[in-house]
């Protein structure tokens, strides 16, 4: 397959070429803290005023959120006309877990091994997460120069001081844990031959505290984690989606409605206590961004809880990752790993100059790259979408031949499938749509404010502020999926179910006719639709 | 107009932009799919496609996500295969050439035909790995089978009925949690935070007004 660059790309890289070798040598200055809040005001999406909206009903009422999520947010319900008989279950178990990623999954294993009869309901796989595709790795301070309040003070200045100190202080406090666990587990980390964890940096970490396993480390740790759920016998009741929590009568959490995705089957699963664990929303294309995500990223427990009366948190603030695929359009939007930074590639425009450190935090390098291609006009013109190179070759000239190939594998197999060796020629990358930063408030036991509606993984928010430092996410998604599991395992063993009822989801369809909202939506979303339009076709 | 190809989705014919990956070529032929699609990136196997160009002898397997659409290609996906996984405690079994042999014994069916590794999504030399694991060598197992996505296309093609990418996982548990040194400064770190002796130091941090928080943030020493 021959290079897919156009001649005007490779005039560019002569002068990428020309420069590399004082780039590499090349150490950038960081910005102060005054420069990047200016430079955020001014080109960071959040800041973005006309793609905001006003939530009109609801527990966040008054608030804003992109205007895709409150399309959603007061949308109507899916069994709105239906009647649906909450006395007969389906399914009758202690701990419900609403998602198979790895929040879900962690979640699923503490509580069968707090002794609970636990089931996980996905909508697709189990496995089919995000967490597959995290690939640069986890965070965790277990190296002897880092400490838990180290990594605590990288967590609150990259989340802006937002962040709610108690569940920062749980994430970086039990982030040496999570590790051990994993690593007993038999994840498979890149060690050294004395069983040392290979660490390296992440933008805005100030100890090398990410580990790694290459850079499948999310798929590393989920191929593990649900071969763990089945090897414990854990019921998985895939392609069936939870669509709306059930109550009781006392107003707490006691189940949901779930969907069959093929045959589009009603169920009812009722539960002493649910854990949400549904993910992130970057399938909802914020702004018209492209994504990293995976195909069932539709902020969908969002919906559930905010439909069920639980506060939602910085629903306001996403993550655009600065390094998503900008050329080919094959994979336009697909993440490239921040580990490529973390291995020496930097930013560099057109005029192979580099432009900024390339270890800044997401929030503030996706903003670099916006003002380098809107505002300065250096930015590098492709076929599908302008951006900026990372000049990846850069790493084997910095740590010597077959490094790339080594810690990068699925980097390198995703380009060249397009015919691009990023060993041999720069790579072109724009941000992309990447993490939901915010999502339903919890406390520090992992509930929301839903009695018994436990919440783990992307679909909180409150623990990493505005902003989310690489590798604090897979470590959140081990930490806080534990500990609902623990709690919603511990805690089931107390719960006495009054009568089931779902009038929470009339109640919430008033509230939007009372606020004058006419709207066909209906949500949870559940899945994109990438068809054509302007095509005629029968339901 | 953009260049377009033909292609032949489960037989049927559809005209699509050159450019597109088969996923997407099914989408712009009006699907909207459920099973054989998931994180669209090449990362967790949930879109295993069978394809032949049609006129030649050669199948391959490929994802997807990340296959760009030939002329007269001719396509069905595996949006599900039968592996066979074998339940085990990973805290009672030991990295033993016996363990291979009571969970997956059909792998020593293998009849070197190869069609696993000319099948694989990822160019993984899924033979070998396999062999590795015959032989109890777990951690060779464990390095050369690390990029599965444990889509099931060898397994669909092998004539010895073995589960490839569950064997590769079982090897790569072993390794990881028995072969492996033990991170020393890893329980170290977990035991001092046991004993609490990082509390004193986060708790300080907490209790200080916000200015200073953040000045302690803007002077921290950042590692080279």
């Amino acid at each position: 397959m021959s290079l897919p660059y156009t001649s005007e790309m490779m005039e560019s890289i002569k002068k990428v070429e020309a420069n590399r070798k004082a780039n590499v040598e090349l150490e950038p200055v960081r910005m102060t803290a005054d420069e990047k809040t200016a430079l955020l005001e001014a080109f960071h999406p959040d800041y973005n005023l006309d793609s905001f909206e006003e939530i009109k009903v609801g527990p966040n009422k008054g608030q804003k959120a992109p205007k895709e999520l409150v399309e959603i947010l007061q949308g109507h319900s899916r069994i709105l006309n239906e009647e649906i008989d909450l006395s007969n279950p389906d399914y009758d178990v202690d701990v419900l877990v609403i998602g198979g990623g790895g929040a879900g999954s962690s979640a699923a294993i503490e509580a069968n091994e707090a002794g609970a009869n636990v089931m996980i309901v996905t909508k697709l796989r189990i496995g089919d997460a995000n967490t597959m595709m995290a690939e640069g790795g986890i965070q965790a301070a277990d190296k002897e120069n880092d400490s838990p309040a180290q990594h605590y003070l990288d967590v609150m200045g990259g989340g802006h001081y937002a962040n709610i100190p108690e569940l920062v202080e749980k994430l970086v406090c039990d982030g040496p844990s999570a590790i051990n666990w994993l690593d007993k587990l038999g994840v498979l980390f890149d060690k050294d031959e004395d069983g040392r964890m290979v660490t390296t940096h992440g933008g805005g970490t100030s100890r090398k505290r990410m580990h790694a396993a290459a850079d499948y480390s999310g798929a590393e740790i989920m191929r593990v984690l649900r071969d763990e759920v089945f090897n414990r016998g854990i019921p998985v009741v895939d392609f069936t989606a939870a669509i709306e929590i059930i109550k009781d009568t006392d107003g707490k959490a006691a189940g949901a409605v779930l969907m069959n995705m093929e045959t589009k089957e009603i169920l009812v699963a009722r539960a002493k206590t649910v854990v949400i664990a549904t993910g992130g929303a970057g399938r909802m294309h914020y702004q018209g961004f492209p994504t990293s995500n995976h195909y069932g990223a539709t902020a969908d427990g969002l919906v559930l809880a905010y439909r069920a009366g639980a506060p939602l948190l910085y629903q306001d603030t996403l993550q655009y990752h600065p390094t998503g695929v900008a050329f080919p359009a094959q994979i336009y939007g697909a993440l490239v790993t921040e580990k490529v930074r973390s291995m020496g590639a930097k930013f560099v425009n057109v005029d192979g100059e580099v432009f900024m450190h390339p270890l800044e935090t997401r929030d503030v390098a996706a903003s670099g790259i916006i003002r380098e291609v809107k505002e300065r006009g250096n930015g590098v013109h492709t076929p599908q979408a302008d951006g900026i190179w990372l000049d990846t070759p850069m790493i084997d000239m910095i740590h010597g031949k077959g490094t790339l190939e080594k810690r990068l594998p699925g980097m390198l197999r995703m380009y060249l499938r397009c015919g691009i060796d990023m060993r041999e020629v720069p790579i072109v990358i724009y941000p992309t749509l990447h993490y939901q930063n915010g999502g339903i408030k919890i406390s520090a036991n992992g509930m929301s404010e839903i009695e018994n509606l436990y919440v783990a993984g992307e679909a909180v928010g409150g623990i990493h502020g505005r902003n989310r430092l690489m590798g604090n996410s897979l470590l959140d998604i081990i930490v806080f999926g534990r500990n609902a599991g623990q709690q919603a395992g511990a805690k089931c063993k107390e719960v006495e179910l009054k009568e089931l009822t779902l009038s929470h989801v009339e109640a919430f369809d008033k509230e939007l006719a009372a606020a004058g909202i006419e709207t066909e939506v209906v949500s949870p979303k559940l899945l994109p639709d990438y068809r054509p339009e302007g095509v005629k076709r029968l339901n | 107009m953009a260049d377009m190809v033909t292609v032949y989705l489960y037989g049927k014919k559809y005209e699509v932009p050159a450019s597109l990956t088969i996923m997407e070529a099914f989408e712009y032929s009006g699907y909207q799919l459920v099973r054989g699609v998931g994180c669209r990136n090449g990362f967790c196997g949930a879109c295993a496609t069978i394809y032949r160009i049609k006129g030649e002898v050669e199948l391959h397997g490929c994802l997807s996500c990340s296959t760009q659409v030939q002329d007269n290609m001719c396509v069905a996906t595996l949006p599900f295969f039968p592996l066979e996984k074998k339940v085990y405690d990973i805290t009672e079994i030991k990295p033993t050439e016996q363990i291979m042999m009571q969970l997956y014994p059909e792998i020593y069916a293998c009849v070197g035909c190869n069609a696993c590794t000319k099948a694989c999504t990822q160019e993984l030399n899924v033979m070998q790995y396999i062999a590795y694991a015959q032989r109890g060598e777990y951690e060779k197992c464990a390095e050369l089978s690390f990029d599965c996505v444990m889509c099931g296309v060898c397994s669909s093609r092998c004539p010895a009925g073995i589960s490839h990418p569950q064997v590769a996982l079982l090897a790569r548990r072993l390794t990881g949690k028995y072969i492996r040194p033990e991170a020393e400064h890893l329980t170290k770190r977990v035991k001092e935070i046991e004993d609490g002796e990082c509390k004193a130091l986060i708790e300080a941090i907490m209790a200080k007004p916000l200015e200073e928080i953040k000045e302690l943030y803007n002077t921290r020493e950042i590692e080279k």
